[in-house]
């Protein structure tokens, strides 16, 4: 007999998706203008969940309109009474997380065990760290009586919704901000459940505006002369047409974009907690993760040893369906997506490196990539280079210190890096060299909202999270009496 | 069932002399014991927590339930303890549920060296070994000589299992040596008249030594690789966490880095050593989250009572009673099982 864990699937019946959707604008769920709609599906089943409006340009502009009208009287509220909106949100958040958790992974794929544990916690802790900056901006170090922006327009990816969601919407609430957010095409879902909370909350109408569509709705939203500020997650792709877009306009922009991160791993490091940090960092939400340490960089010394235990590591990771709460990896989140993993995945193993993965089923529906590891891998290999976001890590060696600077250093992004090694000096050494905007010791994908959150290089400009996120959503502090 | 013992191959046996080099002197334990990898606290910490989240239902709980029982020393360790206690607990042992005679057995009881001869008595012939806590249990403050003459007394008295404790002072201090070297003299002492001390042991020639290193004691978790592996090399058959007799006892993190030293230790000289937890665990659900780690750090192969224990007293009767929650449907109460 073998102790097999019998399925522990989460309950369905806790959410309850509507057959169809609208946008929401002005406090209120509204058709699309032409009456144009696209369908959810659950990726790890194929499944149609929902359908929603797909908003065209006359919707994203009744939207900023809204948003405009809104922002006279939210950016007057005292900080105070914002902090109020916000806390209250954040308490909706928590009380409604298991049906939200549920309904993340319906929609995004991810293990409910990530959604539970992982976003749903973050969400409300985000909400509750804006609330808590929204009476006390004058204190944030960005001068005495710094003022809201305006308008945001914010478009968000899909690996993880809600969260993202919660990034972009707490802190500009904070400042005083108002906005318009399109959520991904492929996971729309929690930010329409978001956009009931806010009316639960009975947040004046106006000041949070949901447009679900396609990258034409994103794009008519970043366009739109309306808006004061934009701020982008997403692939370094986008991001670019974005920054052409509002280069030479009065638009503040920030930008969170692609990763390529280089997990660093010392002779002397902490063995077993490394084998956790790496899968960790490359499994974790299926490796769907921008700041995801897809490069593993391990000392010559303890590469095979380091090796084994990693695979050893990789062959109890169980794959398979998002609701089980024993599952760790889910499902990719779209066919589209499977088939860039696929073909970066295939070109790794045409250029020469080792593919290796362990034996696992994987579900017949839905959208599936096995856990996997490249081994033999170089600079000069295409998945060294380009991010994957998927579960496939390439591993490289390096021989000294500087040699592992040097390499992680070498790519075009800069978002993450990770250091393993016992020695606080060289720990230290070493974050001082990386060219990233966070540099995790001893661990890795570790999310904190008071915690910045920002890239280099083409990885983006600017931060969110912490006092650094507020930054984003406020004016230069006016001078004495000019208002 | 019956418990086995290992019996080492020629080529683990060749590995383990392998490794005679690093206790060749004090220097060369140390600089071994020192270069093992470092422990990440914070990381640690979280993996064990990741394995508590586990959710076992149905079938794989009621398999995770009767496991558990089977690996249970069944304990009375109090100065109070009389022939009527421990023939009740053996008895309990036998029949660990009186309304439902399919139960497993628990897998030892565990006893006062004073008390083996009465426990072996009132077990019999029912396979359920017995175990004693000897080397002047709990506190190990007492010379070899006495210690070893405890473990004698207890071997001679038919201990199936010997639960030594270390010297932690003497740890502590840095003198890995002389915990080297005491544990191999326990070791020795386990041997009974004409068997060996390294060999098949168990029910024959020499009783399994189970060594206990009050990890509450030792506090860092550093420390505790460093013993699980100095034990190991000084011929520990089982490594234990703890006494059950102090404030911090067998925690989820300490357990599974033992865990993963037994499994280093197995896979660089493929001897095979068992784990046991002990004091504090009292749930099912608890029992089920170690089970959890002892599956997913070492496998199928230590998923039976020959390599993993619990040291607990009130566990069984939270098992029985989830084990008769599975059977009816229902949740009995604390007068439907046993008191012993």
């Amino acid at each position: 007999m073998t102790f097999d864990y019998a399925p522990a699937p989460e309950s369905r019946a806790v959410v309850d998706i509507a057959p169809s959707y609208g946008l929401f604008i002005d406090g209120e769920f509204a058709p699309a203008s032409d009456g144009k709609v696209f369908k959810t599906v659950s990726p790890s089943s194929e499944e149609v969940l929902s359908e929603v409006a797909q908003a065209s340009a006359e919707d994203v502009d009744r939207a900023v309109k809204a948003a405009r009208k809104a922002f006279e009287k939210w950016s007057a509220l005292p900080g105070a009474e914002r902090a109020k909106y916000l806390f209250r949100i954040a308490r909706i958040i928590q009380e409604r997380s298991r049906e939200l958790a549920v309904l993340e992974s319906l929609d995004n794929g991810k293990p409910i065990r990530e959604s539970r544990d992982a976003d749903l916690p973050l969400v409300a802790a985000h909400f509750f760290y804006y609330a808590g900056w929204a009476d006390k901006l004058d204190h944030a170090g960005y001068g005495a009586n710094p003022r809201p922006l305006g308008v945001a327009g914010q478009v968000i990816p899909w690996n993880f919704p809600l969260l993202m969601l919660a990034w972009k919407i707490a802190p500009a609430l904070a400042t005083g901000n108002t906005v318009v957010l399109k959520p991904a095409e492929t996971t729309p879902l929690s930010a329409l459940f978001f956009a009931d909370i806010c009316r639960q909350a009975g947040l004046p109408k106006g000041v949070v505006n949901i447009l679900t569509g396609d990258g034409s709705t994103g794009a008519s939203l970043v366009g739109h002369p309306g808006i004061d500020k934009v701020a982008f997650t997403g692939s370094t792709e986008v991001g670019k047409a974005i920054a052409r877009t509002v280069a030479g306009t009065d638009k503040k922009v920030t930008l969170e974009l692609g990763g390529k991160a280089a997990n660093i791993v010392f002779d002397d490091a902490p063995l077993d907690q490394a084998v956790e940090g790496i899968v960790n960092g490359i499994f974790f939400n299926q490796g769907h993760v921008c700041c995801a340490g897809s490069r593993l960089l391990v000392q010559e010394s303890v590469a095979d040893e380091l090796l084994d235990a990693l695979k050893r590591r990789m062959r109890t990771l169980r794959v398979g369906d998002p609701l089980d709460k024993n599952t760790d990896i889910g499902a990719i989140n779209s066919a589209e997506q499977l088939a860039r993993i696929t073909a970066l995945a295939d070109a790794g193993e045409a250029e020469g490196a080792e593919r290796w993965s362990p034996s696992c089923e994987l579900p017949s529906s839905g959208y599936w990539f096995a856990p996997t590891l490249f081994t033999g891998v170089t600079q000069a290999h295409r998945i060294a280079r380009e991010e994957i976001f998927g579960p496939v890590l390439s591993v490289l060696t390096f021989r000294t210190p500087a040699e592992a600077v040097e390499k992680a250093n070498n790519t075009p992004y800069g978002l993450s890096a990770g250091i393993w090694t016992e020695k606080g000096s060289r720990m230290l050494w070493m974050a001082n060299k990386l060219r990233a905007g966070i540099v995790w010791s001893n661990t890795f994908n570790k999310f904190d909202p008071a915690s910045p959150f920002g890239g280099y290089k083409e990885s983006g400009y600017g931060r969110e999270g912490g006092r650094h996120g507020l930054e984003a959503y406020l004016a230069p502090s006016s001078p004495e009496g000019a208002r | 069932m019956p418990i086995t013992v290992p019996a080492y191959g020629k080529e683990a046996a060749g590995r383990l002399a392998s490794m005679a080099d690093v206790t060749a002197d004090d220097g060369a334990l140390r600089r071994f014991l020192h270069g093992l990898p470092g422990v990440d606290a914070v990381g640690l910490e979280a993996r064990a927590a990741t394995l508590g989240t586990r959710s076992i239902k149905t079938t794989a709980k009621a398999y995770a339930i009767d496991l558990a029982i089977s690996m249970i020393d069944l304990t009375t360790l109090e100065g109070a303890d009389t022939p009527g206690k421990v023939r009740a607990l053996c008895a309990k042992g036998v029949h660990p549920d009186p309304t439902d005679r399919t139960s497993p057995k628990v897998a030892a009881i565990c006893v006062y060296p004073d008390m083996v001869a009465t426990a072996k008595e009132a077990l019999g012939d029912s396979g359920i070994h017995v175990a004693s806590v000897a080397t002047a249990f709990p506190a190990g403050r007492a010379a070899l000589p006495v210690k070893l003459a405890d473990t004698r007394d207890a071997v001679a008295a038919g201990a199936d299992e010997i639960d030594m404790v270390i010297d932690r002072g003497a740890f502590l201090s840095g003198r890995y040596m002389d915990v080297f070297e005491e544990i191999k003299a326990v070791k020795e002492a386990c041997a009974r008249p004409g068997g060996t001390s390294r060999s098949e042991t168990g029910g024959g020639t020499a009783a399994h030594l189970k060594v206990i290193f009050e990890t509450g004691e030792l506090q860092t978790y550093d420390n505790v690789r460093r013993v699980s592996w100095l034990a190991m090399l000084a011929g520990a058959d089982f490594i234990k966490t703890s006494t059950g007799k102090v404030a911090v006892n067998a925690t989820p993190p300490v357990t599974l880095l033992m865990l993963e030293a037994v499994r280093d230790f197995h896979a660089t000289t493929g001897v095979q050593v068992g784990v046991k937890p002990a004091g504090g665990i009292r749930t099912t659900k608890d029992a089920i989250k170690y089970l959890v780690m002892v599956n997913e750090t070492l496998g199928e192969p230590w998923l039976t009572a020959d390599w993993f224990r619990f040291g607990a007293s009130s566990l069984l009767n939270d098992l029985l009673m989830q084990r008769q929650k599975l059977s009816t449907g229902r949740y009995s109460g604390p007068d439907y099982v046993t008191v012993d």
